[in-house]
C-alpha cells in the first residue's frame, strides 16, 4: 500500500517537474520562466521528501527557492528584462533541440542499461534528521564543508567586487 | 519502484537544462537553465543515496554542497550579468559575440 | 760517428784492388754538405753575421778536404766504393729498381777535387766581387746548391740519380745566369739556357730509357759491364748512346746547341767562372766518360761524337776571334776547349780528355776571374773600353797572361800537356783500326784550333792590357779577396800539368778505362806532335802580336773581299737567327695561334655549348616546372589552407551558446562511444 502511494506521488511530482521544466525553457515571459522554475524546484523538494531526505528538501526550499530565485528576479529587474511577450530564443533552437535530445537519449539509455530493473531498496523507514546529516557532514565531509564555506566567501567578495559601481573620490557622497 | 524512473527523470531535466542554455537569448534565463541542470544532478544524487544505504548519507551531503555551490555561482553570475548590462545596456547573449573572426 | 759508419757500411759493394778506405765510405758527405749549406743559407743566411758566405765556404772547404783524403786513399791502393740504397722497387726489382747510390773511384775523386777547388775559390772571390750585391745571400745559397748538385751527379752510380743532378745543375744555372734579372736581356739569357738545355735533356732522357730497355738496369757500372762484355750492342745501343750524347751536346755546348753559353755571360763573372768554365759544362764530358764503355761498343756513336766536336772547336774558335766583350771571347773559348775534350773521348783518348778537363778547369777559371777583376776595375765588359791595364792592374795582368799561355798550350804550363795528349791520342787513333776518318778530322782541326786559340787569346790580351786606356776614369787593382784566388789558380795552372807528365805523371794511372791498356804517354806517341803544336801556338801568338799590337800587315777587313766572312762570323753564322726564325717564331706565332684558335673555338665552344645547353634547359625548367607546376602546388596549398581557414573561421562566431552547443554535442558523442565500446 505504501508503495503504491509512493508511486502515485512520484508520478505526480515527476509530471509537475517535467511540465514545469519544459515551460521554464520555453516561456516567452522571463518572469514566467522564473516562476515555473519555482514550481520545478518545489516539486523536486517534494521528491526529496519522498526519498526520505527531508533536510535536503528543506534546504532546497530555503536556499534555492528562497534565495536563488529571488536573486534571479532581482537580476531580471535590474537588467530591464522585457516584461511581456517577445521572442526570447535565438536562431539556434533546432540545433539546441537536437543536442538536448541527443544528451537525453544517450544518458537515459546508459542509465537504464546500468540500472534496469533495480528496485530502490529503501533502507530507511523514516526520514533523515538534521542531526544525522550534521553528523555525517562534520565527521566524514568536514573538509569539503570548509572548502565550500571558503567558496561562498569568495563568491560573496567576488560578486560585490564585480558589481560595484565605479566611484571616483571626487564624486564621493557628501557627509 | 525502479530506480531508473528517478534516473530518467533526472536525465530529462538535465537535457531540458541543456536546451535552455543553448537556446535562450536572455543571459539571466541561461542562468536559470543552469539551475535546472544542477537540480537534475541533485535528484540523481538523492535517489542513489536512498538506494545505497551502506554509503551512508553521502549522496544527501553531496546534494547539499551542490546547492551551496549553485548559490555561489548564481551570485557571481548575476554580478557579471549586471556588469554586462551596465556596459552594453543589454543582456542579449547574441549581442555578446565580440571574440569572433 | 759509429752509427754513421755502420749506415755507410750497409749494402757496400767494394771493387777495386783492395778493401775500401774509411774515407771512401764517407764520400757521400761531399755532395751532402753543400746541399745542407744551401738550406741553412736559404733559411738563416740573412741573419748570419757575414750574410751567409761562411757557411757556403765552410761546406765546400770540408768537402774539398774529404775529397782530397779520398783521392789519397785511392792512390794508396784502397779500393773503389760502390753502394746503393734502394729507393723504390716495382715487382721486387724485376721490373723496376730505383736506388740512391754512390760510386767513388778515381774519376769521381778527380771530379770532386776539381769541383770543390774551383767552387771554393769562386766563393772566396765572390766575397769581394759580389760585396755590394743586394741578393748576396741567395747568390751564395745558389752556389752551394749548384756545388752540391754537381757533386751529386758525379757520385751517382745510376742514371736516374745522374739525371737528377744534371737537371739540378741546369736549374741552378738558370737562377745564377738570371741573377741580375732586372735587365730583360739577362732573364732572356737564362731562359735561353734553360730551353736549349731542355732540348738536350729530352734527348738524354730518352737515351736513359732506351738503355734501361736494352740493358734492364739503370746502374752505370752494370751497363758498362754489359756493353763491354757484348751482351748489349748493335743499332739499338748506338741509338741509345747517340740520344745520351744529345744531352751532352746541349749541356757541354757542342754544335748546334752551344748558343746558350755566350749569352750566359750575362750572369755575374764568378758564376761564369764556376759554372760555364769549370764545372757544369763539363757535365756532358763527364757523362760520356762515365758511360765510355757503352759508347765504345755503340757502333758509330764515338765517331759522331768526334766529328761534332771537331766542327764545334773550329767554329767556336773563329767566333772567339771577332768578339768585343771579353767574357764572350772566353765563352767561345770554353766551347772550343770543351770540344777538344769531347773530341778526345771520340777518338778514344779517355785519359787525355779527363786530363784536359782537369787542367782546363784551373786556367779557364783563372781567366774568367781575371776578366772579372778587369771588369770590376773598368766597369765595362767591352775590350774597346779597355787598354793599357798592365800599368793599373799588375796582379790581374800577370795572372791573366799565365792563364792565356796555359790555354794556348805553351810548355811547361798545364795546357801544353793536356792539349798534346789529345792531339797525340788523335794521331794514335788515326793510325789505329777503326774510326780513322773521324780521328784524322779531329787531328787536323785540333791543330788548326790550337793556332786559332793562341791567336784570339793574344788579341784579347793585347786589347785589354796594352796600348792606351780607352775608357773613362782611372781603373784600380782589385783587393785581396779577388787577387788571392787569381794567384792560387795561376800557381795551379803552372803545376797541375806535371800531374799528367808523360810516363812519370801519375794521372794516367788514375784515369784509365777499365779493361783497356794503359795509354800513358799519348803526348810522346809521336815526338813530332808536341813540337808541331808548340810551333803552331807560337805562330799564333806571333801573328796576334803583329796584327793586333804592332798593327803591321793590318788589313781593313771590312773593305776587303773577305768582309762577308767577317760579318758572317760577327753574326755568329746566323745560327741564332736561324733558331729564332726557324724554330722559335714558327712555334710562337703560327702554332701558338693555332693552339689558341683550338682553345677558343673548340674547347671554349664546348664549354660554352654546355653552358648554353644548361641555360636552355634551365629556362623552361624555370618557366614551366618551377613557375607553373611547383608554384601552383605551393600556392595551391597555401590558397587551400587560406580558404579552409576562411571557412573554418566562421566557427568562431563569438556566440557562446554556439560553443556550448558544440561542447554538449561532443560530450554526447563521446559518452555514446564509451558506452558502446
Amino acid at each position: 500500500m505504501a508503495e503504491t502511494w509512493q508511486e502515485i506521488v512520484f508520478w505526480v511530482l515527476a509530471a509537475t517537474i517535467a511540465l514545469a521544466g519544459i515551460r521554464v525553457v520555453t516561456a516567452r515571459n522571463v518572469v514566467h520562466a522564473a516562476l515555473y522554475l519555482v514550481a520545478t524546484l518545489m516539486s523536486a523538494a517534494g521528491l526529496y521528501i519522498l526519498l526520505f531526505a527531508e533536510f535536503v528538501a528543506w534546504v532546497q526550499v530555503l536556499v534555492y527557492v528562497g534565495a536563488i530565485i529571488v536573486l534571479m528576479l532581482f537580476g531580471l529587474m535590474l537588467t530591464r528584462a522585457p516584461i511581456g511577450s517577445g521572442d526570447f530564443d535565438n536562431n539556434q533552437r533546432p540545433l539546441a533541440a537536437l543536442v538536448a535530445l541527443a544528451i537525453f537519449g544517450v544518458t537515459s539509455w546508459i542509465l537504464v542499461q546500468a540500472f534496469d530493473g533495480t528496485e530502490i531498496g529503501f533502507a530507511r523507514t523514516e526520514g533523515t534528521t538534521s542531526a544525522q546529516v550534521g553528523q555525517e557532514i562534520f565527521s566524514k565531509y568536514v573538509l569539503p564543508f570548509e572548502v565550500v564555506s571558503v567558496l561562498l566567501l569568495a563568491a560573496l567578495v567576488g560578486a560585490v567586487l564585480i558589481a560595484r559601481r565605479d566611484d571616483t573620490p571626487h564624486e564621493g557622497r557628501v557627509g | 519502484m525502479p530506480i531508473s524512473y528517478f534516473l530518467v527523470l533526472s536525465a530529462f531535466l538535465f537535457s531540458l537544462g541543456v536546451y535552455g542554455v543553448l537556446a535562450r537569448q536572455n543571459a539571466v534565463l541561461v542562468l536559470l537553465s543552469i539551475e535546472l541542470m544542477l537540480n537534475a544532478a541533485n535528484i540523481n544524487l538523492v535517489a542513489f543515496s536512498a538506494h545505497f544505504a551502506e554509503a551512508g548519507l553521502g549522496g544527501q551531503v553531496f546534494a547539499l554542497f551542490v546547492i551551496a555551490v549553485a548559490a555561489a555561482e548564481v551570485g557571481v553570475g548575476l554580478a557579471i550579468v549586471i556588469l554586462l548590462f551596465r556596459n552594453r545596456q543589454t543582456v542579449d547573449v547574441d549581442e555578446m559575440s565580440y571574440m569572433k573572426w | 760517428m759509429n752509427s754513421v759508419l755502420t749506415f755507410a757500411a750497409e749494402g757496400a759493394e767494394v771493387q777495386g784492388t783492395g778493401p775500401a778506405g774509411t774515407i771512401g765510405e764517407l764520400t757521400w758527405l761531399v755532395p751532402l754538405l753543400p746541399i745542407l749549406s744551401f738550406f741553412v743559407i736559404l733559411f738563416f743566411g740573412k741573419r748570419l753575421p757575414n750574410r751567409g758566405h761562411a757557411v757556403g765556404i765552410a761546406a765546400v772547404a770540408v768537402g774539398l778536404l774529404v775529397s782530397l783524403m779520398g783521392l789519397f786513399e785511392l792512390i794508396a791502393d784502397k779500393g773503389f766504393v760502390e753502394k746503393s740504397w734502394t729507393w723504390f722497387e716495382f715487382n721486387a726489382g724485376q721490373s723496376l729498381h730505383l736506388e740512391f747510390g754512390m760510386n767513388f773511384d778515381f774519376l769521381t775523386a778527380v771530379m770532386f777535387v776539381v769541383v770543390c777547388t774551383i767552387s771554393l775559390l769562386v766563393q772566396i772571390y765572390s766575397t769581394e766581387y759580389m760585396h755590394d750585391d743586394k741578393r748576396y745571400t741567395i747568390f751564395y745559397a745558389m752556389l752551394s746548391l749548384f756545388t752540391g748538385s754537381m757533386l751529386l751527379m758525379v757520385i751517382a752510380n745510376n742514371l736516374i740519380q745522374l739525371f737528377v743532378g744534371w737537371e739540378l745543375v741546369g736549374i741552378c744555372s738558370y737562377f745564377l745566369i738570371g741573377h741580375y734579372w732586372e735587365e730583360k736581356e739577362n732573364s732572356s739569357a737564362a731562359i735561353k739556357a734553360v730551353i736549349t738545355n731542355r732540348i738536350g735533356d729530352i734527348s738524354m732522357m730518352f737515351g736513359i730509357f732506351a738503355l734501361f730497355v736494352i740493358g734492364g738496369t739503370f746502374n752505370i757500372p752494370e751497363l758498362n759491364h754489359l756493353a763491354h762484355e757484348g751482351h748489349i750492342g748493335g743499332t739499338s745501343l748506338a741509338i741509345a748512346a747517340l740520344l745520351m750524347f744529345g744531352g751532352a751536346v746541349s749541356k757541354s755546348a757542342q754544335f748546334p746547341l752551344y748558343v746558350w753559353l755566350p749569352d750566359a755571360m750575362a750572369g755575374p763573372t764568378p758564376v761564369s767562372a764556376l759554372i760555364h768554365a769549370a764545372t757544369m759544362v763539363v757535365a756532358g764530358i763527364y757523362m760520356v766518360a762515365r758511360m765510355f764503355l757503352v759508347f765504345e761498343s755503340a757502333g758509330i756513336a764515338l765517331a759522331v761524337v768526334a766529328i761534332v766536336a771537331a766542327i764545334t772547336m773550329l767554329l767556336a774558335a773563329i767566333l772567339a776571334l771577332v768578339q768585343d766583350d771579353i767574357k764572350k771571347v772566353l765563352a767561345y773559348s770554353t766551347v772550343s776547349q770543351l770540344a777538344y775534350m769531347m773530341a778526345a773521348l771520340g777518338v778514344g783518348a779517355y785519359t787525355a780528355a779527363i786530363f784536359h778537363l782537369f787542367t782546363h778547369a784551373f786556367f779557364k777559371a783563372l781567366l774568367f776571374l781575371g776578366a772579372g777583376s778587369v771588369i770590376h776595375g773598368v766597369h765595362s765588359n767591352n775590350m774597346s773600353d779597355m787598354g793599357g791595364l798592365r800599368k793599373y792592374m799588375p796582379h790581374t795582368f800577370k795572372t791573366f797572361i799565365i792563364g792565356s799561355l796555359a790555354l794556348a798550350g805553351i810548355f811547361p804550363l798545364a795546357g801544353f800537356f793536356s792539349k798534346d795528349e789529345i792531339i797525340g791520342g788523335a794521331l794514335r787513333a788515326a793510325t789505329g783500326d777503326h774510326h780513322q776518318i773521324a780521328a784524322w778530322i779531329v787531328l787536323v782541326s785540333g791543330i788548326i784550333t790550337a793556332f786559332l786559340t793562341a791567336l784570339y787569346m793574344t788579341r784579347a790580351c793585347v786589347k785589354t792590357f796594352w796600348g792606351e786606356y780607352r775608357g773613362n776614369g782611372t781603373p784600380h787593382e782589385s783587393g785581396g779577396g779577388i787577387v788571392t784566388p787569381l794567384w792560387i789558380l795561376a800557381g795551379a795552372s803552372v803545376l797541375v800539368g806535371f800531374i799528367g807528365f808523360p810516363v812519370i805523371g801519375p794521372f794516367a794511372d788514375w784515369i784509365t778505362v777499365p779493361g783497356h791498356e794503359h795509354h800513358g804517354f799519348e803526348a810522346l806517341y809521336n815526338i813530332v806532335l808536341p813540337i808541331l803544336a808548340t810551333v803552331v801556338a807560337v805562330a799564333g801568338i806571333g801573328l796576334g802580336y803583329v796584327f793586333f799590337y804592332k798593327r803591321d800587315w793590318r788589313v781593313d777587313i771590312l773593305n776587303s773581299p773577305f768582309a762577308w766572312m767577317y760579318r758572317f762570323a760577327q753574326n755568329k753564322y746566323y745560327l741564332d737567327d736561324f733558331y729564332l726564325n726557324g724554330v722559335v717564331r714558327p712555334v710562337q706565332y703560327p702554332i701558338s695561334r693555332g693552339t689558341y684558335w683550338v682553345d677558343r673555338k673548340i674547347i671554349d665552344g664546348l664549354v660554352n655549348g654546355v653552358a648554353l645547353g644548361t641555360l636552355a634547359t634551365a629556362r623552361p625548367t624555370y618557366a614551366v616546372i618551377d613557375q607553373q607546376i611547383v608554384d601552383f602546388a605551393v600556392n595551391g596549398a597555401a590558397g587551400l589552407t587560406g580558404s579552409t581557414g576562411g571557412l573554418l573561421r566562421y566557427i568562431q562566431s563569438g556566440n557562446i551558446q554556439r560553443y556550448a552547443a558544440v561542447l554538449f554535442a561532443a560530450v554526447a558523442i563521446f559518452v555514446a562511444l564509451f558506452a558502446l565500446t
